[in-house]
């Protein structure tokens, strides 16, 4: 009787240590191989061959298709540069300037990567769209109301995902510092 | 208590075994990875299928760029290598090779493509060592991808820079073929 109850004992900590893990390592993204600059996380490996057993979970989980690495790097942020969540709510200002790439793209998604009604039919920008200061530098605005410049509306949804994707880039595996990828940097200026 | 805390490390490093163990078996067993998911737009292998836009109400695959036009070739090498062909949009095109699972084992953009027109030949490994020694020379100008697996995806993407330029840069894409 001992026997058994400790053999149910054991295998149950097996069972919630064992797929736990699991579970948590698929909704957090622990793919090896991230690369954070600010508030942006990259994982260009997981664009490669080499792609970890982790990444390759969460892909096949997630349905996503990764950007090759010989196409570009997508450089992801749910948080602004102080660590606050994204809120749809508030105004949220991305300025500064992009690593070099031949185009880059800055889209909106939900956190299951669904793009955001909104009454504009925005959901992102290209590099060739947006207005730029006379020194080249540019500043995005993401709010729930209209503001002048380069509006993102955010449809006014609690928590979003900043994506900024860089094609034809020297960025990519090898990248370390923020010195060869100075990112973005971003703000959240007002919350109601 | 001793008995206890030796089962609980015993558990412990079952779980372990457990966890690695998911972690490997679940993109066999995954039914909604990208394969799935393009396989219901693409019902035919070895031919190029536009995709539809992401829109709001649905996308077929999540974290989509909504600024580029996309096709895509669910292909199957088991029988024969296949051709892939095309024309480069006005801004930005790419091609990516994915396997069953969404590994992408290999991608290309126009730049390094260097032509008009990308053109290129999939084949397995095998298929590619088949390949009569002098036809290699000859096929010396088209590019040859080697395919880690029999079947995979072949994803077009051309870049719209602004919206008004979506739909001609669609029809470049849908004059893209994929076929042996």
């Amino acid at each position: 009787m001992r026997l058994l109850l400790g053999l149910v004992f054991a295998f149950t900590v097996a069972t919630v240590v064992g797929l736990g893990t699991t579970w948590f390592a698929l909704t957090e993204g622990t793919a090896f191989g991230a690369i954070t600059i600010g508030a942006w996380t990259a994982w260009p490996k997981t664009g490669t061959a080499g792609v970890d057993p982790y990444a390759r979970a969460a892909i096949a989980r997630n349905g996503e298709l990764p950007i090759g690495s010989g196409d570009g790097v997508a450089f992801f942020a749910s948080n602004d540069d102080s660590g606050h969540v994204l809120d749809g709510r508030c105004d949220v200002v991305l300025s500064g300037t992009t690593p070099q790439a031949r185009f880059w793209t800055l889209t909106l998604y939900d956190r299951e990567g669904q793009l955001i009604a909104n009454s504009m039919d925005r959901q992102g920008f290209t590099s060739q769209e947006i207005v730029r200061r006379s020194d080249g530098t540019f500043a995005i605005t993401m709010a729930p109301r209209a503001r002048t410049g380069n509006w993102l509306p955010t449809g006014g949804v609690e928590r979003y995902v900043l994506v900024l994707r860089l094609y034809d880039t020297p960025v990519g595996v090898a990248t370390r510092a923020s010195r060869e990828a100075p990112m973005p940097s971003v703000a959240t200026e007002q919350c109601p | 208590m001793t008995r206890w805390l030796l089962l609980l490390l015993g558990g412990t490093l079952l779980g372990g075994i457990v966890h690695l163990t998911t972690m490997l078996i679940l993109p066999r067993t995954a039914t909604q990875d990208a394969y799935a998911r393009l396989s219901e737009v693409a019902t035919e292998v070895n031919k190029m299928v536009p995709v539809p836009p992401a829109t709001p109400q649905r996308s077929t695959i999540p974290f989509t760029d909504p600024a580029f036009a996309v096709a895509v070739c669910r292909y199957d090498l088991s029988a024969a290598p296949i051709k892939f062909t095309a024309p480069v949009s006005v801004a930005y095109t790419s091609v990516s090779f994915y396997t069953r699972s969404g590994v992408a084992y290999y991608a290309i953009n126009d730049r390094a493509a260097g032509r008009r027109v990308i053109e290129l030949n999939l084949m397995t490994t095998q298929q590619r060592e088949d390949l009569p020694e002098e036809e290699d020379v000859t096929a010396a100008d088209r590019l040859i991808v080697e395919s880690p697996t029999a079947i995979g995806l072949i994803v077009l993407r051309a870049f719209a820079p602004e919206p008004g330029m979506m739909p001609m840069v669609r029809n470049t894409v849908a004059a893209a073929r994929c076929g042996s």
